[in-house]
């Protein structure tokens, strides 16, 4: 039995830096334990052995002559729908099976240009589309604290990677919650940043306004270095936002017994504890710990009040018209004519286009592009597509309305702890109600964080805070006190 | 109202995707089951709010027009199914 790779970012840079381990080392150490435990956890769509031992290779010369930057020779997985140059990038899809990027995305260049070693490229739901890592083409990824359960989704091969010690931390997307809800459900942490704050360029795309890409990691100070890393303007992405940069690192600390008794808009941190994320359909266990996790907020100096956000309620109907509307969009490009999958078995160029689709995509990624082509089609577009932007505009209103009395919202992440493989894929609407204290938060284009914050029949749960745009340092100071005055980040699976 | 099959043929071909019969059944009753929880929508009034499109205001952000490089033919033609040449072959458009 074993816990894995020991190690956080902030650690094994420490030792890094020092020479107390190589580069090389410490990726041998992933390879050994992706070897001894990925034909169980399954994290994995693609292991890169070669070219991690040819990047730690690099890295190491970089440490030795004094160049390392703070992920320099740490060594990653990256979820696979980001274009990585001359890496297999599949989008866990039949469509993308042989596809090849002939560039990176920005975010991997940015990882790849401080000297981040790359193990390989994690499995998801195909294209981004589900919650549990069950609609992934090639096969289910399983939770490290519990196999017979799934780790979440759609990063579930990144939350079950960094969960199971065989990365030191992961990239991962969120659209609806891919990042955060997979990170509650495997006890890591997962940052979905503002929409815009990092670049979308070579991230295959699902619904572009709602696609973020994010950190999966040990815990909070990890998040913020690799923050610093991936977000700030990029002349490939007209939709990210050209701001200053900020070292999200700095300053997580703040020494005092309380340290949410200042750091707020005024004063003491201001919490609110939004009523309409506490179900009936939460499991108790959840609950638990979440009234738990907010008395110890409170006990660090925060102020924390009840509000409500009384939009929520439609925030599932709103998500399921748009992402699917933008996704029929985007997934018309998988024509079978410019790359991925071809079916050619026919003399007629249309039944060829039909057949390459029919064949290429699974079911649920079908049914989201017809959900949207119904909802943008002649005769439906006022009641679905053009109702759910304008009850978007509500629940992004509701937002910055509650954020003019709380510094940030405190959710669970998922209402329920991981469950059964199999026990929710008859059931597409059930499936999509995992999602309804991650959907808003996309909805609206926020910032949000999920920490661990106990457990619910021995599997984590993960407390969601929710900050307003570009909020993210402090969502992660808070987040950082938090970890500080509790120990779930340090409880590891055994496998 | 929950949708026909002939309602989810039309919504695939509109999609251009080919289905089996069992697909079209699976896909009538779920994307009815789905489009039920879409009538909470319906029962707000929504008069007169504008529509959001993206959630962050952006300010057309541009970049300069500078001249770089970009991916050789043979890169870009990398992933074709099927090539002819520099070409990408496809079966005719036009039918006689």
């Amino acid at each position: 039995m074993s816990t894995g790779v020991p190690l956080t970012i902030h650690d094994a840079s420490g030792m890094l830096a020092r020479q107390e381990i190589s580069s090389l080392e410490l990726t041998e150490v992933c390879l050994d334990r992706i070897q001894q435990c990925d034909d169980r956890v399954r994290s994995f769509i693609t292991v890169t052995p070669e070219l991690a031992r040819q990047q730690a290779g690099e890295a190491d010369r970089r440490i030795a002559a004094g160049s390392a930057r703070p992920l320099t020779g740490v060594p990653m997985q990256v979820k696979d729908l980001i274009c990585t140059r001359g890496v297999a990038t599949t989008c866990a899809s039949r469509m993308l099976e042989d596809f090849v990027p002939v560039y990176n995305a920005t975010v991997a260049e940015r990882l790849l240009g401080q000297g981040a070693v790359l193990l390989g490229k994690g499995n998801m739901d195909e294209f981004g589309m589900g919650s549990s890592c069950e609609n992934s083409a090639f096969f289910p990824t399983r939770n490290p604290w519990d196999l017979e359960r799934v780790p979440g989704g759609s990063s579930g091969g990144g939350a079950a990677a960094v969960a199971a010690g065989e990365a030191v931390y992961a990239i991962g997307s969120d659209t609806g919650g891919s990042i955060r809800q997979p990170s509650a459900m495997c006890g890591t942490v997962g940052l979905k940043p503002t929409y815009g704050l990092v670049s979308r360029y070579g991230l295959i795309a699902y619904a572009s306004s709602l696609d973020q890409v994010g950190p999966i990691t040990r815990d909070v100070a990890d998040s913020a270095l690799v923050l610093n890393a991936i977000a700030g303007p990029d002349p490939r992405d007209s939709t990210c936002l050209d701001i200053p940069a900020i070292d999200y690192a700095a300053g997580l600390a703040l020494e005092s017994s309380t340290p949410l008794g200042r750091g707020g808009t005024s004063g003491a941190v201001r919490l609110g504890v939004p009523e309409e994320y506490f179900t009936d359909g939460m499991e108790p266990g959840v609950r638990e710990a979440l009234e738990s996790a907010i008395d110890t907020l409170a006990g660090l100096g925060a102020d924390v009040e009840t509000v409500s956000l009384p939009t929520t309620r439609l925030a599932l109907a709103c998500y399921y018209i748009i992402a699917p509307s933008e996704c029929s969009a985007n997934l018309a490009r998988y024509d079978g004519v410019k790359y991925g999958y071809s079916f050619q078995d026919t003399d007629n160029m249309w039944e060829a286009m039909e057949q390459t689709r029919g064949r290429g995509f699974g079911p649920e990624v079908k049914r989201r592009i017809m959900l949207g082509a119904y909802a943008l089609s002649a005769g439906y577009y006022d009641a679905y597509y053009l109702k759910a932007q304008q009850v978007r505009t509500l629940i992004r209103q509701e937002f910055d309305q509650v954020f003019q009395k709380v510094d940030a919202l405190v959710t669970p992440t998922s209402p329920v702890v991981a469950f059964p493989l199999g026990s929710k894929t008859a059931d597409p609407v059930e499936m999509y109600l995992i999602d309804v204290c991650t959907l808003p938060v996309n909805i609206a284009g926020l910032p949000a964080i999920s920490v661990p914050c106990g457990f619910s029949q021995g599997l984590p749960v993960g407390m969601q805070l929710i900050g307003p745009h570009l909020s993210e340092q402090r969502l992660l100071r808070i987040a950082y006190a938090y970890e500080q005055a509790t120990e779930w980040h340090e409880a590891r699976p055994d496998l | 109202m929950p949708l026909d099959r002939e309602q989810v043929e039309h919504i695939a071909s509109l999609a251009r995707i080919g289905l089996t019969d069992d697909e079209v059944e699976m896909f009538r009753q779920q994307l009815s089951d789905i489009l039920e929880q879409f009538q909470a929508l319906a029962e707000l009034d929504t008069a007169g709010i504008e529509p959001t499109g993206h959630a962050v205001d952006l300010r057309g952000v541009l970049r300069e027009d500078e001249a770089g490089s970009s991916l050789a033919a043979e890169e870009a033609l990398s992933n074709a199914p099927r090539r002819e040449g520099e070409f990408i072959r496809v079966k005719a458009v036009l039918e006689e």
